[in-house]
């Protein structure tokens, strides 16, 4: 018994990471930790496919999909993090603030 | 001892994920998302996915945090202002999240009751396998992922560049 985990474990796992990566994304106000939290959720999506790679697969070499999603995901991950972070790159240099309540311009 | 890794790696994740949110300066939250990628990390090799592991701990914790950090320090960035919440985020926020949580939990429980996950219970996940599908059935994606990748260093650098002068 103590040598098994049960697949829904991981599963919730997943899903308090996700949960506290909505809360640092609707909570906070630095620019560069929401960045974060959505890395956060990316994450746990992440742990995710691959739980359910293990469920489908098993031993018969079959359940690689999860695997290849996880693997996309880390891709656009990286590029996002590339874009984003130039993004607030210019921000900053335009505005001199990393704080969201500031940078309203699209408003209205 | 599978249990007890898991145990103990789900605990840091979960423990680092919350130090990542309620952290005040960015550069503990960033170190505090390292955690929580390593941790992530033993957990795919627990699910046999061994390239994803290496993977996780090369790009996320090695580049893309390497990144984050240096943006930190680039810029600056202080410890973030404390501003007053209002009354009803307040009492009625971390109850909202555990019973929303509680209620995901009930429901993974009853749908996948039976899968039991043990080390060495999945074993397609190596680096010959992965290769194997991605250069077979899913070269189009992979192809299209290498000109997203190249779409994405374009804009990078029109955005960094553009009013420097």
């Amino acid at each position: 018994m103590l040598a098994e985990v049960p697949m829904s474990y991981f599963l919730t796992l997943s899903a308090i990471l996700f949960a506290l990566g909505v809360a640092g994304f609707l909570f906070r106000r630095s620019v560069i930790t929401v960045f974060m939290s959505i890395e956060l959720m990316l994450n746990a999506v992440n742990l995710s496919f691959v739980t359910f790679s293990y469920h489908h697969g098993g031993a018969t070499h079959q359940g690689i999909e999860g695997h290849l999603f996880a693997f996309f995901v880390m891709v656009v991950a990286a590029a996002e993090a590339a874009v984003g972070l130039a993004i607030i790159l210019t921000i900053f240099k335009n505005r001199q603030t990393l704080n969201i309540d500031d940078i309203e311009s699209m408003k209205n | 001892m599978d249990v007890i890794l898991f145990f103990v790696f789900a605990i840091i994740a979960v423990v680092c994920a919350i130090n990542v949110v309620v952290q005040t300066h960015p550069i503990s939250s960033a170190i505090s998302l390292v955690g929580v990628m390593g941790s992530l990390a033993v957990l795919y090799l627990l699910l046999g996915a061994e390239f994803l592991a290496a993977a996780q701990v090369i790009v996320y914790a090695g580049a893309i945090m390497v990144l984050f950090v240096f943006v930190i320090m680039l810029l600056n960035a202080g410890t973030e202002k404390k501003e007053g919440k209002s009354l009803v985020v307040q009492l009625l926020g971390v109850p909202l999240l555990v019973a929303f949580l509680g209620i995901v939990a009930f429901f993974v429980q009853r749908v996948f009751p039976t899968t039991m996950v043990h080390f060495g219970g999945f074993t397609g996940g190596g680096v010959h396998e992965i290769g194997m599908a991605l250069f077979g059935p899913y070269l189009l994606p992979f192809e299209v992922t290498s000109i997203l990748i190249l779409i994405a260093i374009l804009g990078a650098i029109v955005l960094a560049r553009k009013e420097m002068d």
